[in-house]
């Protein structure tokens, strides 16, 4: 089995700075005397997809809101290309579980928004946006609204704007719960092809073990209360494999039924 | 409305109403109730008079006025204290106390404070519509979409862009539902300050015309009134709509 992996082993040094996009450093969050967070540490590397697994409830949100600079930590830091992060910064773009477009501003403002708000000129930004609604398949929807389209097709734009920020961390916090089920296959399909093309890092919450395994480079189980890194999954060999074999590939059955076996007494 | 199978158009049962009323009119039960043809031709002679033209300009002026300073105070306002938290606890007993205080009980106040004129006139107009102006822009901010808001903040917007391009919008519906209730109330209030504060326009009509027992003329400037009032609401009813289709989803 070509498989690596490794017990949580917290990194720390310079010489991960360049590799890692974003580590995350003994980060706790109490909510009164609850502990959503404990000691948590995590590295995630720069240029590849890396998926947080959880049953719910395990702070897989709250740890996304702090790297996304929305929540602050009780204790520990987080460092996006080894700067401190203590708030929302153009490093960092979110793409949300609700997809939270603005429902009066077309398809082409939605995906423009976080230019707009950066005060890009309306043509540089709307030419930018247009090349990301290309990108995301949604060409020929510029001037729609977002009731007009379907869940799947709304978070592409969510997507989109979140691509047209330029940002070098992606956060996506279970984009794809919302849609349906064939939606979301030919979703995931995308994204694979997305993250080889954009070198971005890619920070995906999720609460699917097949979809995690299935576009992950590096996946982080999380097991809660409170909530801690339990392991770290490399499904190295699958990556290279073409979209449609990697469901059928014995590496990719193996650590779907690992992940569940361990999650398994997690899940009331 | 379906009568014997066919579809009557939209508030057809008023010609019902107006039947009844030209009945009771042309039996001459009460010199209070002129039939209501006379009441058209009435208002049909009137309209035009310097007179009228006056009343309504000076109505239309107060209204305009009130209704202006009532908006441009109460939605920002509200919008500040659907935001903050302490903004909130500080106004929000004096909205919901003047929000159901019988507001006509201050008109002597307003008239000790600001004289006989214009001004308490328009000030009595603004206070009957700036309340549920501000309470329905703070419930409409504090319905937006938690993740609308929190997207705002992740693109980097600035506080100013996030109330002008955000805030504002999503909660345009139910700032345009508070701002047609308080044009209701606005019409109201014009009318109680010009009858009770200076005969002035429309207020000093009605004075002069059931001082004198003309009830034509009476009712034909109530008519006149009611629609106007009735015509402003629903227009703003149907931007209501407008807006709340492309709100739909948030």
């Amino acid at each position: 089995m070509a498989m690596s992996q490794t017990r949580v082993a917290p990194k720390r040094g310079d010489e991960h700075d360049v590799e890692y996009a974003v580590s995350v450093r003994d980060v706790s969050k109490n909510y009164g005397d609850v502990e959503a967070l404990k000691d948590l540490s995590l590295d995630f590397p720069r240029g590849q997809l890396t998926s947080i697994l959880g049953p719910s409830g395990c702070g897989k949100t709250t740890l996304l809101k702090i790297i996304a600079g929305l929540l602050s930590p009780t204790s520990g830091e987080v460092e996006v290309n080894g700067k401190a992060v203590t708030g929302p910064g153009p490093d960092r773009a979110f793409v949300f579980q609700d997809f939270a477009l603005l429902p009066w501003a077309s398809v082409i403002r939605n995906v423009a928004f976080g230019l707009e708000l950066r005060g890009v000129a309306r043509s540089e930004r709307e030419s930018i946006a247009q090349k990301y609604i290309q990108n995301v398949g949604l060409g020929g929807f510029e001037n729609s609204f977002p009731h007009e389209l379907s869940g799947g097709m709304r978070q592409r734009v969510g997507l989109a704007r979140a691509l047209s920020v330029d940002a070098q961390v992606l956060l996506m916090d279970e984009p794809f719960s919302a849609v349906d089920e064939q939606t979301r296959r030919k979703f995931q399909e995308d994204l694979l092809s997305l993250v080889q093309q954009e070198s971005r890092t890619f920070i995906f919450v999720t609460h699917s073990i097949e979809e995690a395994v299935y576009v992950s480079d590096q996946i982080a189980i999380l097991l809660p209360r409170p909530s801690r890194v339990s392991e770290i999954i490399k499904p190295t060999g699958i990556r290279n494999k073409g979209t449609d074999d990697i469901r059928r590939d014995p590496e990719y059955l193996d650590i779907v039924d690992r992940i569940w076996a361990s999650l398994r007494s997690y899940v009331e | 409305m379906k009568v014997l199978g066919y579809q009557l158009p939209g508030m057809s049962s008023l010609i019902l109403w107006g039947l009844l009323w030209e009945i009771v009119g042309r039996l001459g039960v009460t010199f209070f109730i002129p039939p209501l043809s006379e009441v058209f031709q009435t208002l049909f002679s009137i309209i035009g008079t310097p007179v009228f033209l006056k009343a309504i300009s000076e109505t239309a002026y107060a209204f305009v006025a009130g209704v202006t300073s009532a908006i441009v105070i109460g939605v920002p306002v509200g919008i500040l204290m659907g935001k903050s938290r302490l903004l909130d606890e500080l106004l929000l007993p004096w909205v919901n106390i003047f929000l159901s205080a019988p507001l006509t009980a201050l008109v002597p106040v307003l008239m000790v404070l600001f004289g006989f004129g214009m001004k308490s006139i328009i000030i009595i107009t603004t206070l009957f519509a700036i309340w549920i102006i501000i309470l329905n822009s703070r419930a409409g901010v504090m319905q937006i979409n938690r993740s609308l808001v929190e997207m705002a903040h992740c693109f980097g917007a600035s506080p100013m862009d996030a109330f002008t391009k955000v805030y504002f919008w999503a909660a345009l519906p139910e700032i345009l539902g508070g701002i047609r209730i308080g044009v209701i109330r606005a019409v109201k209030g014009v009318i109680i300050g010009q009858l009770l504060i200076s005969i002035v326009g429309f207020g000093a009509l009605f004075e002069l015309y059931s001082a004198n027992f003309l009830m034509g003329h009476f009712w034909a400037v109530l008519i006149v009134l009611f629609a106007l009032a009735f015509t402003i609401s629903e227009f703003l009813a149907y931007l209501e709509r407008r807006v709340r289709y492309y709100a739909s989803e948030r």
